[in-house]
Parts: structure tokens; sequence; C-alpha cells
């Protein structure tokens, strides 16, 4: 077939990520080893031999016989959680690093939006990193010419176009690397999580350019974490896991299996390896979970039921006035709320060394159905140091059961919003004055 | 009807789109075996971003420095300040029948070319792991354009040279004819070892403590401080495996007109150059496979 924009056979991609632990016999072992190596190394780079003047030997596969061909025109999400080789594939495919086995066969010219605002130089002006960027990503300076004044409108930045970057805030830097990176019109594109960043307005902005692209007949292979964008944006989607192709079929059937295979999220983490634990040596943490009422670990809970978000932690050293507090994210990248703990015992009063449980509860009918991320953090409020942060820990799908006495009331279709409080409503009636 | 206008929209578009389709090129992407071919063809193709990533580095090169753009002046007029007095005056180094100062200054210009292209070219790569590991484009662009960016700086040196000349009361010959082919040599060689450097830097940060003293080395093994015309005959044309010892004569034939002819020596050092330039490209193009992966 010749409408065929990306054909992918076999594609692996292999990557050496440590140096494996040799045992020596002797002392003299090691000593020759420590006096040889650097000769050895340096043999090998004169030949050429790039993975192995490393020396590097303990291996993994990113990408293991990836197959699939997407048809001219079509939009495919890709989605799969860290380290499941999303970004390698695009890396592949934007032709940023080979591949160890296997091919690829593009059709087109390839734009790809990785990272926005790359190349940009803190020392230049708005314009002159417009067109640096435009060249970088592969734009002729006449299209760049051509299309200035559209991106420098889409980016918003009119007034600071002249301004080095260096004095934009990072908001305005981003939007005029999207601008940049958006007008860029190759006949594949691949977005890698562009999206999740900026504020609500702009993002808005974004997809419905993505959109457009879309429509026009442009080729896109979509990596993101946002199950609504996938499920908008794309009719196809292919789930990876450990580097391999676990799924691909319409989205909302891959989105669904991924949410409920327990792959992207789970509601429960430990870190059994202290020195492997999030942390400093002033605090660190060991577990977190999320847990309904009865103290059960859940990763669904009933809009109407009370959810916990409990944290074990250790404290290290004595003397330290902490602060543990969650963000939560819902799948659109929204902040929700941050909630902090204001247990008024602990409240300005250290935390001997030892080992802690937190928990904070959220009550029901509060959140809105969808799937919510936290962010286990713990500070030093008052010098602002920040022990650990993990982002996206353990995350839990709130969900409504149509039936029953939510917020939903009588209501039966979607319900747009970040909460759904049970508000008190009370409606009045006079028959009498009607007119 | 409405529908039907539609159908026929679509089957159009569709046609026009496999139209379309059918004549865009393939591109393979597939792991590389062995020496590579160096796709000279696509670097032809990405000759804009050669041109805008050249003159960001001459536009951002001195900013926020206090006496920016002087410092293209500053650097080659004291070291030849001090050269003058210490192996001119002191030492009483011959420099063929010409005033020191302008004996060495001439040779300093073009060398201050080489050696900052140098240093500039082997860093540029890590300098720009950002862009490596976002971005693809022909990563030789990268070295070239920071060689490229140095003539900038030669420029401007050069103008003192010009203005030197007219004070020792030097007219240069029509010899002068020739001084952008001693310009290119001096920049090729830059290059050449530059690709080599800057393709080992990505491996090992080692290369990063060598450039300081491999241009240092590089440097007395120059006719800079003295003048080739000390060595015997069969070895004075050997000098000219060093490229920079025939930028440097040629340098001086060109402007002052000193009377040794340096036309052995140039070819000894061209033929020197350009094979420095083809290998570095080729280890570059070698390397390059895995700068996404190890920067």
């Amino acid at each position: 077939m010749t409408n065929i924009a990306i054909r992918l056979e076999n594609l692996s991609k292999q990557y050496f990520i440590g140096k494996r632990l040799k045992k020596y016999e002797t002392l003299r072992d090691t000593l020759t080893d420590a006096f040889m190596s650097p000769f050895r190394r340096a043999g090998k780079l004169l030949r050429g031999q790039a993975t192995g003047a490393a020396e590097l030997d303990e291996e993994i596969w990113a990408l293991k016989d990836v197959s699939f061909e997407v048809k001219s025109g079509e939009v495919v999400g890709i989605i799969g959680r860290n380290g499941a080789g999303k970004s390698t594939l695009l890396k592949v495919l934007s032709r940023i690093t080979e591949p160890t086995e296997g091919y690829a066969e593009i059709r087109g010219r390839v734009g790809s939006l990785l990272e926005v605002g790359t190349g940009f130089h803190q020392e230049l002006t708005g314009r002159e990193n417009i067109y640096l960027n435009g060249a970088i990503l592969g734009m002729r300076r006449a299209e760049i010419d051509h299309k200035f004044d559209e991106m420098v409108a889409f980016a918003e930045v009119e007034k600071f176009i002249d301004t080095p970057v260096k004095h934009y805030s990072s908001g305005m830097r981003l939007r005029l690397g999207f601008a940049v990176a958006a007008h860029l019109e190759p006949e594949i594109l691949l977005v890698d999580e562009v999206l999740a960043v900026g504020d609500a307005r702009f993002q808005r902005k974004c997809i419905n350019k993505m959109q457009d692209v879309g429509h026009q007949g442009r080729t896109v292979l979509f990596v993101s974490h946002s199950m609504p964008a996938i499920t908008r944006l794309c009719e196809r989607t292919i789930l990876l896991d450990e580097g391999r192709v676990l799924k691909d079929g319409p989205s909302p059937k891959v989105v669904s299996a991924y949410l409920s295979s327990g792959l992207g999220t789970t509601a429960a983490r430990e870190w059994t390896d202290p020195a492997r634990a999030p942390g400093d040596d002033v605090a660190r943490l060991r577990a977190v979970r999320v847990l309904t009422e009865d103290g059960q670990t859940t990763d669904a809970v009933d809009i109407r039921l009370p959810v916990g978000l409990e944290m074990v932690y250790e404290v290290l050293q004595p003397g330290h006035i902490l602060m543990p507090y969650y963000y939560v994210i819902n799948e659109e990248g929204m902040r929700v709320f941050t909630t902090v703990d204001q247990d008024p015992y602990w409240r300005g009063r250290p935390r001997p060394p030892g080992r802690y449980v937190s928990t904070a509860w959220i009550p029901g009918n509060l959140l809105a159905e969808g799937m919510l991320f936290i962010g286990p953090t713990m500070k030093t409020p008052q010098r602002k140091i920040r022990h650990f942060h993990v982002p996206e820990a353990v995350a839990f799908q709130v969900v409504d059961s149509v039936d029953g006495d939510s917020a939903r009331g009588d209501f039966t279709g979607s319900m747009a919003g970040a909460v759904r409080p049970l508000l008190k409503w009370k409606t009045q009636y006079s028959p009498n004055e009607r007119k | 009807m409405q529908i039907k206008d539609r159908l026929e929209q679509q089957t159009t578009t569709a046609a026009t789109q496999l139209l379309r389709v059918d004549n865009l090129p393939v591109i393979r992407i597939e792991p590389s075996k062995g020496w590579v071919s160096l796709k000279l063809r696509e670097l032809w193709d990405y000759r804009e971003l050669l041109y805008f990533l050249t003159w960001r580095d001459i536009k951002v090169r001195y900013k926020q420095t206090v006496l920016g753009a002087a410092w293209a002046i500053i650097q080659p007029f004291f070291t030849m300040v001090v050269f003058s007095l210490f192996f001119g005056k002191l030492a009483k180094i011959p420099s063929d029948g010409i005033p020191y100062p302008i004996f060495s200054y001439t040779a300093l210009v073009p060398w201050a070319l080489f050696s900052n292209g140098l240093n500039q070219a082997s860093t540029g790569l890590v300098r720009h792991a950002g862009l490596i590991k976002k971005v693809y484009f022909p990563r030789l662009a990268i070295p070239i354009a920071r060689v490229l960016a140095g003539t900038v700086d030669f420029s401007l040196a050069f103008i003192v040279l010009l203005g030197m000349m007219f004070a020792y009361g030097i007219v240069p010959t029509l010899n002068v004819l020739w001084l952008p082919c001693f310009l290119l040599l001096a920049l090729v060689t830059s290059l050449g070892t530059g690709l080599w450097l800057s393709a080992m830097n990505v491996q090992f940060r080692d290369v990063a403590y060598i450039v300081p003293f491999i241009t240092q080395f590089w440097m007395y093994a120059t006719p800079i401080v003295y003048p080739s015309s000390l060595l015997p005959e069969p070895w004075r044309t050997l000098y000219g495996i060093n490229p920079m010892a025939g930028v440097v004569e040629g340098f001086r034939w060109a402007l002052l007109g000193t009377e040794t002819t340096p036309g052995p020596i140039i070819i000894v050092s061209s033929l020197a150059a350009l094979a420095l330039l083809v290998s570095g490209a080729f280890y570059f193009r070698r390397m390059e496979r895995t700068f996404a992966d190890v920067v």
C-alpha cells in the first residue's frame, strides 16, 4: 500500500545503562585493570567503537520488536507508563537516536514536538529565537518570514518580541516555543506531552491547533499521559509496556484496558529499601497509599464516600518542623487542590526521629469523577526546604454510580468540572404568583 | 444531495492525498553499520540552519562581557607584545628581516582563528547537548558553525594587522590574492581537528582538558615565534605536515613578502589538512549515532 506514512518492522532499541560489577581476584588484578583500562578505552575510542568506549555493559531494551503501520492522515495516540518506551519510540522516529535492530520507514517530512523551546538562547531576543528555533526544527527562512506574525500572535508575546528571552516568564517562553513548533507544517508530526504544560487556557489553544493539524490530513503520533486528550484527539491508540506493543486499537478500548489493567497507576507504593526511598537526611518517604474508610487499599472510590491519603515516612534528625502535604492532580494535569498537614498537635512543633503515618481524608461528594494523581511531599515550611516530592506517586479513580444520592441528582449526562461538591439546594415554590 | 457532495469532496481529497503521499520521499531509519557516508547532500539542505547557528554563535559570543568584541583583538595583540619583548628583543630570534612585532602578529592572527575554532568546535556538541537530544539535524552543522563564527574575530584582528602594516610601511604584493586560500586552509585545519576532538569529547570529557595542551604544544610546533627558514630544505618542506606551518608561512608570504617562497610547504600542508578534515568527518559521522544517547 502506498498510503502508509509510517511503517515499523521489529524496531528495537537497546541502551547501555551501567557498568556491571566485576569481581577481582587479587589486588594485582585490580591494579592491572586500573592501569590498562584507560589504554583499552582510548583504543576503542580511536577505532570508533562508541558504545564500547565507556565500557557500559548492563543493558536494557527500551523498545523490543515494535511493529505497526500508520496510514497517512491518521492520528495515533501512544500511551503507557513511564519507561514503557514511548519517548524512545518518538526519538527513534525523529532520527535523534538510532535503532539497534529492525527498521522504520517514514514517508514525508517529519516534525517533532519533543520539547518546545529547544535551542532557545537566553541572550537572544524573541524575534531572533523564532528564527533560530524555526531553522532548528527544519523550517526555511522564507517560511518563517511568512508565518512570523502568526507565531507571535499565537504566543501572545507581541510586546516583548525584541526583549531577550532571559527576561521572559517561563510561561511566555513555553508559549513562544509551542507557537514556533505548531506552525511547522510537516507531513508527519510527532508530539510528546507538550500539551501537559502551561496554563489551562493555552493548553486548550494548543489542543485546538493540534486538532486542526489532524484535520488537514497530516499524520500525527501523540504521546501523552492525559487519557481525555488521547481519546479526544486520536481515533487509534497504541499501548506500550516494557518496550513492546501491548495493545493497538480504537482509543476508547485501549485507554480503558490500560486504566483497568493497573499498568498506568497504582493505589499503593512502598519503598522497602531505605537507600532507594525518596528523601534526604532529614525525612524519608517509605510508603503511600489510597484507602477507604475501613482502611482497605483501593484504586477506585465511590464518588459519595470519603477517601484517605496515607503516607508513611521516617524522620531521621531531631529538631525539624515538618509539613507533609499532598498535591492532587487530575487527568488534564490540572492541580485540583493542595492539602497540608495542619494537625494542631504538630503545628510549629518539631517532629522527633521515628516512624510516622499521616493520613488526609477527602470527604465524599467533593471530587469529580475521573483519575486523580497524588504527589506526596515533605517540606520544612520556614526554610522552604523540600525533603521529598514524588509526583504522581499513587492514583485512584473516582467512580460515579449513576444511581443513588450523589451530587448528580437526576442528571445522567457527563458533568464537567474539576470538583463535584454536593451543595445544598433549595427551591421555593409559590403557586399563586403566576403571571 | 449534501451527503453526496461531501462524499465526493472526501474522495477527491483522499485522491489528492494519495497522490501527494506517493511523491514524498521515503526515509528509512535503521541501524548503521561500520563507516557511514558523510551525507553532504543533507548538510547542504540544512544550510540555512548552518547560517543561523553561525549567526547565533557570533551574536552571543561576547554577550555579557565588558570588553565585548575587543577580546578578538586583545588576545593576539598582547601575545604579540609579549613575544616581541621576550623572543624578539631578548632572545633575538631571527624574523626573516621583518620587524619582529609584525612578523609574529601576522602569524598570530590566523593562529587565533585556528585555536579558537578548535576550542569552540571541540566543546560544541557538549554545549548543545540539549539540542542534540531533542531535535534531528546533521550534527556536523554544530562544529562547522562554531569554526565559521570565528571568522568575525579574525576580521577584527586582521584590521589591526592592516593598521600595523601601514604603520611599518609594508605594502603587500600581488601575492595577497592568495590570502583567501590560506584562510581556508586555517579553517579546514581547525575544523578537521575540531571534528576529531568534538566526537571524542562526547564520550569522554577528558578532551576538554586536553585541548589547551594541544593548542599550546601545537603553537610551538608552528613557526609563530620563529621563521621556518631556520630549518634546512628537505626538513622545511616536511614541516608542512603541520598544516598550520603552511598557513603561517603563507600569510607572511602573501602580506609581508618574505623572500622564501612557501610553495612546497603549502602543498604538503594542504594535503595534510585535507586528510585531517576527511578523516575527522568520517570519524565524526561514525560516532554520531550514539551522540544523543551518551552526551
